[in-house]
């Protein structure tokens, strides 16, 4: 008979324990991170600043950014994807919104605006992709470039900056640490970004789209045989992906209040290492939200407890790297043996 | 020589949940050749890097020579004793004889290799095998396949080694060069070498082996003297059934035509292919490798771009396109398991139903449970082992991975059925089962095209077969006006 009779003795099915394996390697991580910087901050004279509640705000509020923006990411990596315009495409939107804030526009239509620019950006990406059929590395790296210059052209070189009074409060709140209201623990940015994670989640995991996604990624030539309409899926994935993107643009301007063509550059290798870090990987088929989240988190808690202990920038960086190698690493190593 | 000079007890292995080795026991005698027989996927691989140390058993004991034997690495079972010769050999292609003989081995004195005594080491193991004339300098990179094997078992012996495995070692060799591997092996056997030849082949295994341990789904299924074991009982025991019951027949007859092609050419092939083809009915292609049976397949799924021609599919003429071809009722089971069929990564129940996700979805959200259920009600089916829909399809066997490749397309309820070389790799049980289901599928209505290699089974399992060649479909007769040799000749091209 079927070996499916021994089942109701594996409390466990195989796919939970290697979803439990993927998120358990960066989560143990970040708890160890953590644990790490508290014991060696509080061991200083004048320390215990570092695992406070205000920092714990402050850490989430400062990853939010890269973190909503690898929720896009995300999809893509497990697409067997890459996006490197990611950072150029934030720094664009952000610019747009800048702009039309700056000529008298509503701010909600240039919040609109702004993140579907985030959109557009993407669309094309998942277009030429799937049109010209090159590697989305190569069309990204190009189209990385050609963002940076359409923001340039928007911001005629320099920064775009509205009027104080053009910036309505919420926009300036969404990523405020100092909360107008107590109960609500996280700024409402940081809310939004949780609901938005278990959506993108809950997509990957329960939709149609979601099936597809992994199946392009871990085999295209056994999605195109199902039947799966891969280009178009490609195009929908990088469209999403794109929205997240502008969403960050979102983020990023609430927090500096300019719209700074050039400000995006190079902001793309956080938002894929968080995905890596969080047991993405870029042959495809495999990533998960919680993992990116936590990839996220990990990095920025290394940028702020080395600030606690007063280390300097290069040593964060140098941290951060070895973090990305080891994940990597760890997880090779795992799959491996698994 | 009654002592074994190489023991195995009771030794498992598991890879993940697939138990590969199940408390299996051998022993080779110096003197002796010992074969080792198994169908793909019973375990001799498993049991050859064991031996190897390239991984090591869950459990059970090992004995060289009287002495414990658990090797770390290939290196340590080389410096202990035992020798592998791999189909794939393995020789540093630019170096010359000696210096393969001699590689890891090199007789040095501060770093330089002592040419000299190297060089006498050399002549010594190839004048064992009967090989003293091959040239010392020559890159083994222009010796033919049989003399480059030669100087991979000369490496062997120059390390004075006292057991050699052999993993078919005849498969890429002539008729003539195996009569030379015999003579050769004839030799090993004479100075006290323990030999274990694996291989497929039991005529070979009959001339050549003294003891012969057969293999079945990880566990020894049977040992003992060659002399006086028919070959029939052999394969009885690699199958573990008797062979009259590997072509079952399912009684099945021809309905209303259900695809019709037109004229079908892809890009280089097919080149301009018609037939009609009856629900109920199993059309076989054969073909020599490249002849278009794949393309002619990928063709009609529209995975390959067509460039004139028709297809029909019931009663409508669907665009080109993979998604309105499977819509109309074809199901492709790909030759290439591996790299198109499924997707490894992922999941027996996302692999079975990437091609009908629809009676799942609402608004697009899935019933996962309900997807289960009826991926499992398949599994089951189809006698599919696995711990549950939710295991990885790379964990499976590769018969069991084609199983799920079949659930695919009969969970789309595809009424036309295309299947490029669905047996190949896959143990004889499980080729059975894949008769069976193909034939019945047949008796319930379904149109199936098989596509194979393998003559034998074309004839037994189809009702007409069709023979390719360059890109065209030469003929289609009934399967009893076919044989081998007249499927062969045409695929060939010769007029009969």
């Amino acid at each position: 008979m079927s070996g499916l009779s021994s089942e109701s003795a594996r409390p466990w099915s195989t796919r939970g324990r290697q979803w439990l394996r993927t998120v358990l390697g960066p989560f143990l991580a970040l708890v160890l991170v953590v644990a790490v910087f508290t014991v060696a901050d509080n061991m200083q004279a004048d320390g215990g600043k570092f695992a406070t509640l205000r920092n714990a705000q402050n850490i989430l509020v400062q990853s939010a950014t890269v973190a909503i923006a690898a929720l896009g990411m995300t999809m893509i990596i497990i697409s067997a994807g890459i996006d490197l315009s990611a950072g150029t495409t934030m720094a664009l939107s952000a610019t747009v919104l800048a702009w039309f804030l700056r000529e008298g526009y509503p701010p909600p239509l240039a919040v609109a605006i702004g993140v579907g620019t985030g959109c557009l950006a993407g669309f094309i990406n998942g277009s030429l992709i799937s049109l010209l059929r090159v590697v989305p590395f190569i069309i990204t790296l190009g189209t990385m470039t050609i963002y940076l210059g359409l923001a340039k052209m928007i911001g005629r070189s320099t920064m775009v900056r509205p009027d104080r009074a053009q910036i309505p409060d919420w926009m300036g709140e969404l990523l405020l640490p100092r909360l107008k209201y107590e109960w609500m623990i996280f700024p409402p940015g940081v809310w939004l970004l949780l609901i938005l994670a278990l959506l993108v989640s809950a997509v990957l995991r329960y939709t149609v789209f979601g099936k597809h996604v992994f199946a392009i990624g871990s085999s295209e030539a056994t999605a195109r045989l199902c039947g799966i309409n891969v280009p178009l899926t490609r195009i929908a994935i990088y469209t999403i992906a794109g929205f997240f993107v502008g969403m960050a643009g979102l983020y990023q301007f609430a927090r500096l209040t300019i719209g700074d063509p050039t400000s995006g550059t190079g902001k793309e290798l956080p938002i894929i290492a968080a995905v890596v870090i969080g047991g993405g990987s870029l042959s495809g088929g495999r990533g998960s939200i919680l993992g990116t989240l936590t990839g996220a988190l990990i990095m920025q808690v290394i940028s702020s407890g080395c600030t606690a202990l007063k280390q300097p920038n290069p040593i964060q960086e140098i941290i951060i790297g070895a973090i990305i190698v080891a994940a990597v690493t760890v997880d090779q190593f795992r799959r491996g043996s698994g | 020589m009654e002592t074994a000079l190489l023991g195995m007890s009771d030794v498992s292995k598991s890879f993940g949940a697939t138990r590969a080795l199940q408390g299996v026991s051998l022993e080779a005698r110096g003197g002796e050749v010992l074969a080792l027989i198994g169908e793909n996927g019973a375990g001799k691989s498993t049991l050859m890097k064991i031996l190897s140390g390239a991984v090591s058993p869950d459990s059970g004991q090992m004995h060289l020579a009287g002495q414990p034997y658990a090797p770390t690495g290939p290196h340590d079972a080389r410096v202990a004793g035992v020798s592998m010769i791999y189909q794939e050999l393995n020789l540093a292609p630019d170096l010359n004889v000696a210096e393969n003989v001699m590689l890891g081995q090199e007789q040095s004195r501060l770093g330089f290799v002592r040419g000299a005594a190297q060089q006498e080491r050399v002549r010594g193991a190839l004048g064992m095998l009967g090989r003293a004339d091959l040239p010392l300098d020559v890159p083994v990179r222009r010796l033919s396949v049989a003399d480059q094997q030669v100087v991979e078992i000369a490496r062997a012996l120059a390390s004075e080694t006292k057991v050699i495995v052999f993993d078919e070692p005849t498969s890429s060799l002539t008729q003539h060069d195996v009569e030379n591997l015999f003579r050769v092996i004839e030799k090993l056997k004479r100075s006290g070498i323990a030999v274990i030849y694996i291989s497929h082949f039991l005529e070979e295994i009959r001339r050549i082996a003294d003891r012969y341990t057969v293999l079945r789904d990880g566990a020894v299924a049977g040992s003992g003297q060659l002399a006086g074991t028919t070959e029939s009982e052999i394969v009885a025991l690699m199958v573990g059934r008797k062979v009259e019951e590997l072509f079952p027949s399912v009684p099945h007859i021809a309905g209303e035509v259900v695809l019709s092609l037109a004229g079908l050419s892809g890009r280089k092939t097919p080149r301009d292919v018609s037939f009609e083809l009856r629900r109920g009915e199993i059309l076989g292609i054969a073909g020599l490798v490249g002849s278009g049976r794949t393309e002619l397949l990928r063709c009609l799924l529209a995975l390959d771009p067509v460039r004139r021609g028709r297809v029909r599919i019931g009663a409508i003429e669907p665009r080109s396109t993979p998604h309105a071809r499977i819509h109309a009722g074809l199901g492709l089971v790909s030759e290439d398991r591996k790299g198109e069929g499924l997707a490894q990564r992922e999941t027996i129940a996302d692999n079975a139903t990437y091609s009908r996700l629809t009676p799942y979805s609402r608004f697009g959200w899935l019933n996962l449970r309900a997807r289960r259920a009826a991926v499992e009600d398949w599994m089951r089916r189809l006698n599919v082992k696995a711990h549950s829909a939710e295991q990885t399809v790379e964990q499976l066997s590769g018969g069991n991975q084609q199983k799920v490749a079949l659930v695919r397309v009969l969970h789309q309820d595809a009424d036309v059925l295309l299947l490029d070389e669905p047996t190949r790799g896959i143990d004889v049980g499980t080729k059975a089962e894949i008769y069976r289901l193909i034939a019945s599928l047949a008796a319930e209505g379904k149109a199936v095209i098989f596509v194979s290699s393998y003559f034998a089974e074309l004839l037994s399992v189809c009702d007409r077969v069709g023979v390719m060649a360059r890109g065209t479909l030469r003929e289609i007769r009934p399967a009893e006006q076919w044989t081998g040799s007249s499927i062969l000749s045409c695929a060939l091209g010769v007029e009969p």
